[in-house]
């Protein structure tokens, strides 16, 4: 096996590992989409028309929740050290990093997206579309997510400060998926939605693994 | 039992010149030359917080030096940090939740060993018995010895080892020097902080402020 490849089972197991993380993820998710009828109230209409939107910005959320965990270990415990000490780029080892960060935790969510957007009122017909802009949007998140995660390195509360720093960074993919549900919902063009919430997660892709590296850097000396 | 590291060697020699670094605003030293070729180590000894982690980790390419300069004989800087030298030190970057034998074969695969390097170097530290256990079930010595493997598995010619003795019991830390004395004979070289002076021939480097 290569050594990326070891890598990738490393965060995947590391990430199930400690008491399920993913679990608790889709969890946490679960438990946002049972609360928003509680708020809005059980009217099928009213729940209906908001469900495939509630669904995916509670999904955005639930995707920061594992962030913290992505480089702040292995920056106190020494294995971030220990991982610059080989001919491997940084660079490439952020990039698996958040390609572990995105198979055990953003899949799961993904495959959730769909049944939350259903149960909160969604027609079925959404289903596809609901998992492919999950399974886009959680792999833009991840890597900008990194970044995030990666430039609040060292910092006391860095969850938080994680968070912040994020958000922001969420708006345009949020904006895309939204876009593209709603249009398919009211009948409308939906593919250039889901087009620029996929051209964004490439971006987050190629650049994101550079900004973290740099920050992972940073962070070490 | 060690491997020689002659084959993949990419350093032969650790040169450091009037380095000075600081941390937090504060001057841990200064003026700090060495010269160390092929075969040989060097203690590098001082109080606390003198800077001894920091010059370590320097070496490593992990802080960067106030003033002076690090070099490997005619290695490339990066090729050398990349390939050439193991830094085991109180952070050991093994993970609690998994087992002795897939951080063994992780940091042996990552590091450029093979599976014939983990297994040596689960015989010469008596890995055997803990493969199967989790990490954070292992003793201090235990847990040091895990670390140390990596030393034995993937050969690399520079080590870098802070305090590496601390945890160990006194059959451990004869063996570990064993190791040691079988790397410098094959052309390693070795600097490692410690408080007692190494149960090997070696010079000191002493950093005062």
């Amino acid at each position: 096996m290569s050594p990326l490849g070891a890598l990738m089972i490393r965060e995947f197991s590391l990430a199930w590992g400690r008491g399920g993380g993913p679990l608790v993820t889709v969890g946490f998710y679960a438990g946002v989409a049972t609360l928003l009828p509680l708020a809005i109230g059980p009217e099928p209409e009213r729940l209906g028309a908001i469900a495939t939107g509630a669904a995916w910005v509670a999904l955005a959320l639930a995707s920061l929740l594992s962030l913290d965990r992505l480089f702040e270990r292995d920056h106190e415990d020494g294995a971030l050290d220990l991982l610059t000490l080989t001919p491997t780029p940084l660079e490439l080892t952020c990039l698996i990093k958040c390609l572990g960060q995105w198979l055990a935790a953003g899949a799961p969510l993904a495959l959730a997206a769909p049944l939350a957007a259903v149960a909160l009122g969604a027609g079925p017909e959404m289903i596809p579309l609901i998992f492919a802009i999950s399974l886009l949007g959680g792999l833009a998140f991840a890597f900008v997510g990194g970044v995030g995660a990666a430039l609040s390195l060292g910092a006391r509360r860095g969850g938080l400060l994680t968070a912040v720093v994020v958000l922001p960074l969420f708006a345009p993919p949020v904006i895309f998926g939204g876009g593209a549900l709603d249009a398919f919902a009211s009948g409308l063009p939906w593919q250039g939605g889901l087009a620029l919430l996929g051209a964004y997660a490439v971006a987050a892709v190629a650049l994101g693994p550079l900004a973290m590296a740099a920050a992972c850097r940073n962070a070490l000396s | 039992m060690v491997e020689s590291p002659e084959r993949d060697g990419v350093i032969n020699r650790l040169k450091i010149e009037d380095a000075a670094l600081a941390r937090g605003g504060r001057r841990l030293f200064e003026g700090v030359n060495l010269d160390l070729v092929g075969g040989e180590a060097c203690t590098l000894t001082g109080a606390n917080g003198s800077g001894k982690t920091s010059l370590l980790r320097a070496v490593a390419g992990l802080a960067a030096l106030e003033a002076g300069r690090i070099s490997f004989g005619d290695a490339d800087l990066g090729e050398a940090r990349g390939r050439g030298l193991h830094l085991v030190g109180h952070a050991d970057g093994l993970k609690g939740a998994r087992t002795v034998r897939e951080e063994l074969d992780f940091w042996t695969l990552w590091t450029g060993g093979t599976s014939a390097g983990a297994a040596r170097a689960a015989e010469a530290l008596n890995l055997a018995p803990l493969m199967d256990l989790e990490v954070r079930r292992l003793s201090a010595g235990q847990r040091r010895r895990l670390a140390l493997s990596r030393l034995v598995a993937a050969p690399r010619p520079l080590w870098l080892l802070d305090e590496p003795f601390s945890p160990l019991d006194t059959n451990w830390r004869g063996r570990f020097a064993e190791l040691m004395a079988e790397h410098l004979y094959g052309g390693g070289l070795i600097l490692a902080a410690v408080h007692d002076p190494l149960p090997l021939a070696a010079r000191t480097l002493e950093l005062t402020p």
